[in-house]
């Protein structure tokens, strides 16, 4: 089988013909790696392959002379399966730059092996900080979102806004740890109380037991540090528990558009969460929405969607400066010295511990009454500007930052 | 005595409550699987998938039909039974005389492309599906919604019917003498391959009648049933493979062992069911409820 | 299952020779094979490999169904991930503590699970499994979901640098060829005829005055030793020991190959494994197709080649020397 890719690499040689001879092998070759069948794949998936090949052509990659091939796969959230498809695109395939990366498992797998190989991982998928903390590296540059900035959006928004004791409902494993811990940190910061934490198991279907171990707690806010189903799953119950009637509210510490749509608007109405990015808010924005839904079966972008496209966009900027993919840590070097901007993300920066520094909202999901057309589901409540929006450089304990 | 333990008595009558609606899934579910693999000897690992199809149904008949809620309730398992009988007829019956490591992999092969088909159909996030009987009722010491106390009531009405048919009418005694001799029975003029196939076509409907009774409650999507189907499995064991009481007593209870386990030691709430299937299979090889051959 | 495994041919002896040509020949292709196919890759199927071979070990000449094989393979991914890269030790020490531990869990579980029979047996090994899945879960120092990543690869022996696939490839197929022999003298030994006698009719076997507990139990550390040797080498090569490695799927999945490749042939989990590995990467670019695809081959295998790959090519090797004998 690896044949084919190499027939396939070989082909592309030709075509690429000696015009870009400094472009390692001709061309640059994106890799798209992400959940294409699974938990993730409406967040991500194959979408995520149409914003990064909607990248290239909206960049003119190809008047601009620059031969530029998409390829992707499903890594199936499974750290094992990811590192070897990394692997492989990078030995035998030639891959230049991996983008995207859902689950923190294999994005951290992705990370080493790109710095071992010294290529270019733009992750706009993942969600741990730790890709920017201690395990930062030269070579990655984390896009979107990350635990950090959700938590510190939303918990900090909510305890200003009279939310003062919280209870957690927390997917038990890494993930749900490390939103917990962070979220925790912000609430108390702000003057807020942690009144207790249930671990849940992970995947779990069943929340009313915990949800009433949260009602019980009398906590104002039950945060849910989870994602996907498990979070869909406690929202929805605790609306036939009536936990929100009895006057507490939810806090969804990691959610996508596409919980929203899952959920429908009658459940899911008032939820605060943060996000990178909402199709709603520009002309831009809603344009890059429709061409998105047409080519995706109606499903509307998130911002992981919208975060590819940019990471890509600003890529190419950085390659084309340079006039070289070869060496990916000078290609990520250009891409921190360089000002990011394109239609999506608008203006940026990238620090030099590899986060992508940019505008994040606090939104509210609208009531049914409130929503005009399909996926018009949110509100914006309140911009946060990059600089508060992500952790400061010097708390991460990222390596790379010199200490000063 | 209660506060010993840490928790006031209130809050565990809550949890003991919660378990029970949970048990009522587990009983359903396993009690498909019971009556499947009690009269044809097949491990149906497409009983999952079948759970989500009947969450899945009730979701289409809303969105693309207008049938309600109750309406689903009736339609949607005879639809999956009848996909269900399908795949018996044109896969699983050339399996029967076959160990059950056969059947089990035919139907783990049947339930991912059935999961693959609707994920990519549907998306993997899930749908919304509506409460039909939102509210509740408060208690003493909870807040019981109408939907979850219709959930438990169904589902006992639904176990003991079958456990009633199977056990003590005449077609549940043609049907266990058709498992055991199935030549004789021949003789006596019944047409046991169709039995066997209207069978499976009604476990299935249990699966789907289950995933119906889901929607409302759980998040519908297409992974819904691969979580479940695993610890559904151990309940079957627990009870004694082809047991039906077996099934139906051990899926409430279990249910309720493991809404305790969610009190005092949550993260382990998706495992003390394998810790119970351990003890049990090493002091009662056959199960609790199965009789040994 | 008894009656599903094929027993090899009626006249061992030439059956012996006939398996060590193809060995030979295996080898001999397995040397050269770098030169063509991306060792990285090559490395995966040969780990996989010896986890299947280690699983049929149990189906095939025992016949007992284990369906929580992954807590030996990943149980030793984690401790060889952990005392490689925390405490430092060498990567051969790293593999031989793995292994060492795999067998430990499997005298465990063995002694807990081989009284029971058929599915009841299936069913004990996957609860215990499930156990071991929650132990690594929680366990801090397997780092829960994040699992032990950048394990490091250091000179195997003090001599071969690993960090260059090509030679540790060459270092994998040498532990896998191992493996392999201490599985096929197993099978040849007396040993392992009482294994099959045991498989073919238990009762008579006890009356014949074995053992047939002990038997099975010392089956099944090998085992469990081996399925351990194969995922600690796992995780060296690819830096990394997650909760894939222990969950039940991984058990499914260590079954299905020793489906496609055939049950109780002394190759078939060698074909199954490489088939389905290569499966697994070359869907990959299927994206969301790629379980849907599986599905087929499942169902396909399960209706029309029930013995497996290497199982028919023996049953029509065998029909054709009937025909001309």
């Amino acid at each position: 089988m690896q044949f084919k890719y190499l027939a396939v690499s070989a082909a592309a040689l030709l075509a690429a013909g000696s015009a870009q001879a400094q472009y390692s092998d001709g061309v640059i070759k994106i890799g798209v790696l992400n959940d294409q069948s699974g938990l993730y794949a409406d967040v991500s998936g194959p979408g995520g392959t149409w914003a990064a090949k909607k990248a290239v052509e909206d960049y003119g990659a190809a008047a601009k002379g620059l031969k530029v091939e998409v390829v992707f796969a499903d890594h199936q959230n499974k750290p094992d399966i990811g590192s070897n498809i990394a692997r492989q695109w990078y030995d035998v395939d030639k891959v230049d730059v991996i983008v995207d990366v859902p689950t923190s498992s294999v994005a951290l797998a992705i990370n080493q092996i790109t710095k071992e190989k010294n290529k270019v991982f733009l992750g706009s998928g993942p969600a741990t900080a730790d890709l920017t903390g201690p395990a930062c590296s030269p070579n990655t540059i984390h896009w979107t979102y990350d635990t950090w900035a959700l938590a510190n959006g939303t918990g900090k928004a909510i305890v200003q806004t009279g939310g003062k004791t919280w209870f957690f409902l927390t997917a038990d494993y890494a993930f749900g740890h490390a939103l917990e811990r962070d979220t925790k940190a912000v609430v108390e910061a702000n003057g807020g109380k942690t009144l207790g934490a249930v671990r849940t198991p992970f995947p779990g279907t069943d929340f009313s037991s915990f949800l009433l171990q949260a009602q019980a707690s009398k906590a104002q806010i039950i945060g849910l540090a989870n994602a996907g189903g498990d979070t869909i799953n406690s929202i929805k119950q605790a609306a036939e528990f009536g936990i929100v009637e009895g006057g507490q509210k939810l806090a969804g510490m990691l959610m996508f558009i596409t919980d929203v749509h899952a959920l429908g608007l009658k459940t899911a109405q008032g939820l605060n969460f943060t996000t990178a990015w909402y199709w709603d808010l520009n002309d831009n924005n809603r344009a890059f929405a429709k061409e998105f839904a047409a080519a995706n079966g109606g499903k509307y972008p998130t911002m992981v969607h919208a975060g590819i496209y940019s990471s890509v966009i600003h890529y190419l900027k950085a390659v084309e400066a340079l006039k070289s993919d070869a060496d990916g840590a000078a290609v990520v070097a250009k891409m921190k010295s360089m000002p990011s901007e394109d239609k999506l993300f608008g203006k940026g920066t990238i620090r030099e511990d590899g986060r992508h520094m940019h505008t994040m909202y606090l939104v509210e999901v609208k009531k049914p009454s409130e929503s005009k057309a399909p996926w018009d589901y949110l509100t914006v409540k309140k911009e946060i500007p990059a600089e508060q929006a992500f952790r400061p450089l010097n708390e991460g304990g990222c390596p790379l930052v010199k200490k000063s | 005595m209660f506060e010993l333990l840490g928790i006031p008595p209130q809050a565990l009558f809550g949890q003991l409550l919660l378990g029970l609606i949970n048990g009522a899934f587990y009983a359903m579910l396993s009690l498909g699987l019971a009556v499947i693999f009690g009269l044809l000897n097949v491990i149906n690992f497409t009983h999952g998938a079948q759970y989500m199809m009947g969450a899945f149904a009730a979701w289409m008949l809303l969105e693309w039909a207008g049938v309600p809620y109750w309406g689903a309730l009736v339609i949607a398992p005879i639809v999956v039974g009848a996909i269900g009988i399908a795949m018996e007829r044109l896969f699983l019956r050339h399996l029967y005389h076959l160990d059950h490591l056969y059947g089990l992999l035919l139907t783990f092969g049947l339930a991912l492309i059935i999961e693959g088909v609707f994920r990519k159909q549907f998306g993997s996030t899930g749908l919304p599906y509506a409460n039909p009987l939102p509210g509740g009722t408060r208690l003493d010491f909870m807040f019981l919604p109408w939907y979850r106390a219709w959930i438990v009531a169904a589902s006992l009405a639904i176990c003991l019917g079958t456990w009633f048919m199977i056990e003590r009418t005449k077609l549940g005694s043609y049907l266990r003498a058709a498992t055991e001799r199935p030549d004789l029975v021949q003789a006596f003029g019944i047409n046991v391959p169709r039995m066997i196939t209207l069978t499976y076509g009604f476990g299935v409907g249990l699966a789907a009648l289950a995933g119906v009774l889901a929607a409302p409650a759980y998040n519908v999507n297409p992974l819904m049933g691969s979580n479940l189907i695993i610890i559904v499995f151990a309940v079957v064991v627990i009870g004694g493979m082809g047991s039906i009481m077996g099934a139906i007593v051990t899926g409430f209870a279990l249910g309720i062992i493991e809404g305790l386990t969610k009190v005092f030691y949550p993260e382990a709430s998706n495992t003390v069911i394998f810790i119970i299937m351990a003890i049990v299979l090493m002091l009662k090889p056959a199960g609790l409820f199965g009789t040994p051959k | 299952m008894n009656n599903a495994a094929i027993t090899l041919t009626s006249q061992p002896a030439i059956a012996k020779n006939r398996d060590l040509s193809i060995l030979a020949m295996l080898v001999c292709i397995a040397i050269v094979a770098p030169l063509v196919i991306y060792p990285v890759f090559l490395m995966k199927v040969l780990c996989f490999a010896l986890f299947a071979l280690a699983f049929n070990l149990l189906i095939g000449y025992v016949g007992l169904l284990s369906f929580g094989h992954a807590m030996f393979f990943g149980g030793a991914a984690y401790i060889s991930g952990h005392v490689v890269k925390v405490w430092g030790w060498s990567p051969e020490l790293g593999i031989l503590a793995g292994t060492v531990c795999a067998a430990l869990l499997g005298l465990v579980t063995g002694v807990l699970a081989i009284r029971r029979q058929g599915i009841y047996f299936a069913m004990v090994t996957l609860a215990l499994a499930q156990m071991v899945f929650f132990f690594c879960v929680q366990a801090p120092f397997t780092g829960g979901e994040d699992g032990i990543q950048a394990i490091p690869r250091r000179p195997i022996l003090g001599l071969f640098d690993l960090s260059n696939d090509y030679a540790f490839y060459y270092v994998v197929l040498a532990i896998f060829t191992f493996g392999f022999l201490v599985i096929w003298r197993t099978i040849h030994s007396p040993f392992g005829q009482v294994l099959k006698a045991i498989r073919e009719n238990e009762p008579r076997a006890i009356s014949l005055g074995y053992r047939v507990e002990q038997y099975k139990l010392l089956a099944f550390v090998l085992s469990a030793a081996l399925a351990g040797m194969a995922g600690a080498t796992k995780a060296i090569v690819f830096q990394l020991a997650s909760l894939t490695d222990v969950s039940w799927q991984m058990s499914g999945e260590v079954v299905l190959m020793t489906l496609v490749g055939g049950m109780g042939t002394v190759f078939g989990p060698i074909v199954g494994a490489g088939v389905i590995i290569t499966m697994q990467n070359y869907l990959a670019g299927f994206g969301e197709w790629v379980l849907v695809i599986q599905g087929v081959i499942f169902v396909v295998v399960v209706l029309a080649f029930r013995k497996g790959i290497v199982g028919e090519l023996q049953a029509w090797w065998q029909r054709r020397q009937n025909q001309k004998g």
